[in-house]
């Protein structure tokens, strides 16, 4: 009953782990094509300025980093903080110190490292409550996003094509179809 | 584009109005139910049913298939249970979702809303835990004062009121591609028993009920009215005898006593904070197992200062919820585990008495699936960076299952109050202490490698192991017990020290088993309903 492939995702394995492929990932994340301008979508933010907009979005692209999104749906995450910070001056107060604390971890602003050393800089702080409210509001703000479940395929809800009993709820051609004892027809 | 397959979806629109019962706050004639879950709204109907006169009192709104939504965090903030709590212990969930040890519902039909169908019957060892588990070092063991003999013809109307797949003669339900995985793997990896589950979710129209569509969101509120829930099944039916008396968004604050020690009435908040005090010849609380024990232990008074019904000082301790964990496998071919039914299929060959394994009691493995923003949410929770985000980009590629484990009670895994933080009623809000028992983390470990074990039979990738959910499966804190000082109630709910008050959810446990709750919920209340019914006949209460 030897298990050799069981990868725990224990978080501490996890992050070095992450650091070691994110290190690979750099060129796709300088490769990432901006689709506005920063000066045009840092415009529109009511609480974050330009400067905190720019951080919290290279900080977003870093914890979630995903090849085929581009930054709109990075800046949506930036935006969706930039809302929640109007009403709570909580999250507001967050927000400002965070980033002023990413700024200060190395001798550059966060925005001017390379990603390698924005990885070693949000590692350094990943247990702090500004790290999680990101992460947090992030979870959202990115994998509730209809247009990248698009990117990931996930469809989202079934109820308007009636479920998916005819809708391959049941294609999987891989492997054999479990006996009728165990799996019976559709009524 | 909305295409209608099969029945309308059944909801409460069904209601004939002018049967809608009305009893005044001062008819001290009626039953009182707190919740309007598997245990609650059975309980109603079935009172109804025998001709009682009936008040439910539910904390949430009412929803209906009608406003369910195929979207999982609009359904969350729609359906859960989301009052402050806090967390201690060991357990990870206090460190994952510190303010979120349980993921149960505030709505009407309470997590009969939310569930996914499981309906297992206790096996007979389980029923005598003590006996048979002999004495496990730090835990809290009793045997239950029923048996399974006494529950199995009470089991039996519960599978027809469910309409439980599997069982009279109802056939199975058709497995999705999560199925397939799960059967194939698991058959390879030796495993015998292996089927798409008993289920009390329609394989072909049933009660008002229409067959599955499978949506693949049973945990977001049925759409297709497939799955059995109080709030199109039990509660339609309870009003339509013209003595249920609902009232929704209706939340207890405090079952009051009289001086004889017998409950006479309870105090609630109505939807717009107005507090009313209701009369009532009989109190039944099914409020799920945290607020059922905070709700005694905020009724307290000069003549019960530790709490209502806690003599023995149990009220709140012995709070079991299972051992879980989920396991997923990725593949190199496509699976969308999010098509189908939620839990679409079960492994029970290690659910049984074997001690050889390394820990006592046994376990189930049902599939699970989440959508994409669950997925991102619980996958691993704190998780972050390049490798979780490719996680994440094998989505359509997993397959999953769940672990339920029977866990052991422990006397200080406990619902208490909070020394100082206060809900929006300034009632103390309740933390729920859990430490994991050895025996449980020695199960959560076993279970793993044989999930990954299934997986790996056929052709697994990787293999990842999931933490704990929030809470879904929460029981024991008012045990039921032969003995006055080793529980709150005894075998028929009835609380060992006010005889007209009743718990009626899973509250009850003696121990967990390793099913899932509801099926012995709902065969706990409607055989607590026969005891009401007859003690009332005979005044006896």
């Amino acid at each position: 009953m030897a298990v050799t492939k069981v990868k725990k995702l224990k978080r501490r394995e996890f992050l070095q782990k992450g650091a070691l492929v994110v290190a690979g990932a750099a060129a796709f994340a300088s490769g990432v094509t901006v689709v506005v301008g920063a000066e045009e979508w840092t415009a529109g933010l009511k609480t974050l300025n330009t400067h905190q907009g720019q951080t919290l979005l290279a900080m977003s692209r870093q914890m979630f980093p995903h090849p085929q999104l581009d930054d709109s749906y990075y800046i949506k995450v930036v935006q969706d903080l930039d809302t929640d910070a109007g009403t709570k001056t909580e999250t507001a107060k967050l927000l400002h110190e965070g980033v002023a604390r990413l700024d200060g971890v190395k001798r550059a602003k966060f925005v001017t490292l390379p990603p390698t050393a924005q990885i070693a800089v949000l590692k350094e702080i990943d247990r702090t409550d500004f790290f999680t409210k990101v992460r947090n509001s992030e979870l959202v703000s990115l994998y509730n996003n209809h247009d990248v479940w698009k990117k990931l395929g996930y469809p989202g809800a079934s109820y308007s094509i009636g479920g998916y009993l005819h809708h391959g709820f049941n294609d999987l051609n891989w492997l054999p179809d479990p006996p009728e004892s165990a799996s019976p027809k559709p009524a | 584009m909305r295409r209608r397959c099969g029945h309308q979806p059944a909801g409460p629109a069904r209601i004939k109005r002018k049967n809608v019962a009305q009893y005044g706050y001062n008819d001290d004639s009626v039953v009182v139910i707190v919740g309007s879950g598997a245990g609650g709204g059975t309980l109603a109907n079935e009172l109804c049913q025998k001709g009682l006169k009936v008040v439910l009192l539910e904390a949430g709104a009412a929803q209906s298939p009608a406003t369910f939504r195929n979207d999982e965090w609009f359904a969350f903030n729609q359906l859960a249970w989301l009052d402050k709590r806090t967390t201690s212990g060991s357990w990870r969930v206090a460190r994952d979702f510190p303010n979120l040890p349980a993921w149960t519902c505030k709505t009407l039909g309470g997590t009969t809303v939310h569930w996914a169908g499981a309906s297992l019957r206790f096996q007979e060892h389980e029923f005598k835990a003590r006996t048979v588990y002999s004495n496990v070092l730090g835990a809290n063991l009793l045997d239950w004062p029923v048996t399974l003999e006494e529950l199995h013809p009470y089991y039996a109307k519960a599978e027809d009121k469910l309409g439980v797949t599997r069982t009279n003669d109802i056939p199975g339900l058709p497995g999705n591609n999560n199925f397939k995985v799960m059967y194939n793997g698991a058959t390879r990896a030796g495993y015998k028993t292996v089927h798409t589950g008993r289920m009390a979710i329609n394989s072909r129209a049933r009660d008002d009920r229409s067959a599955c569509w499978q949506l693949g969101f049973c945990f977001q509120g049925c759409k297709s009215g497939a799955k059995w829930s109080t709030l199109y099944a039990e509660i339609p039916k309870a009003q339509e005898t013209g003595r249920l008396d609902l009232r929704t968004q209706s939340q207890v604050l405090q079952v009051q006593h009289d001086k004889n020690a017998k409950v006479n009435s309870v105090l609630y908040a109505d939807k717009d904070g107005k507090q009313i005090r209701q009369r009532a010849r009989v109190v039944c609380l099914a409020c799920n197992s945290i607020e059922t024990a905070r709700l005694l232990l905020n009724s307290h008074s000069s003549a019960f200062p530790q709490g209502l019904a806690n003599s023995s000082g149990e009220v709140g301790k012995n709070y079991m919820r299972h051992t879980t964990g989920s396991v997923f496998g990725i593949f190199k071919r496509s699976v969308h585990m999010y098509r189908g039914t939620v839990m679409a299929g079960i492994i029970q060959d290690e659910a049984g008495l074997n001690t050889k394994r390394g820990f006592t009691g046994g376990f189930e493995m049902e599939t699970i699936s989440l959508g994409l923003p669950f997925a991102a949410a619980f996958l691993s929770p704190g998780a972050w960076g390049r490798d979780y985000a490719r996680l994440l980009e094998q989505y359509n590629k997993m397959a999953g299952l769940w672990i339920v484990g029977e866990d052991m009670p422990q006397s200080r895994n406990a619902v208490t109050l909070h020394p100082t933080e206060l809900d929006q009623f300034g009632l103390p809000i309740p933390n729920v202490h859990y430490d994991d028992h050895a025996n449980d983390l020695a199960m959560r470990k076993y279970a793993y490698h044989r999930g990954a074990a299934v997986y790996d039979a056929v052709g697994a990738v990787e293999t990842v192991e999931v933490p704990p959910y929030p809470s879904t499966h929460n029981m024991g804190t008012c045990r039921m017990s032969a003995n006055a000082r080793d529980g709150v109630c005894n075998k028929w709910g009835q609380t060992h020290d006010i005889k007209n008050l009743f718990i009626s959810d899973g509250s009850q446990f003696t121990t967990s088993g390793a099913e899932n709750p509801t099926l012995t919920i709902v065969t706990l209340a409607i055989r607590q309903a026969e005891y009401i019914a007859s003690e009332s006949s005979r005044h006896n209460i």
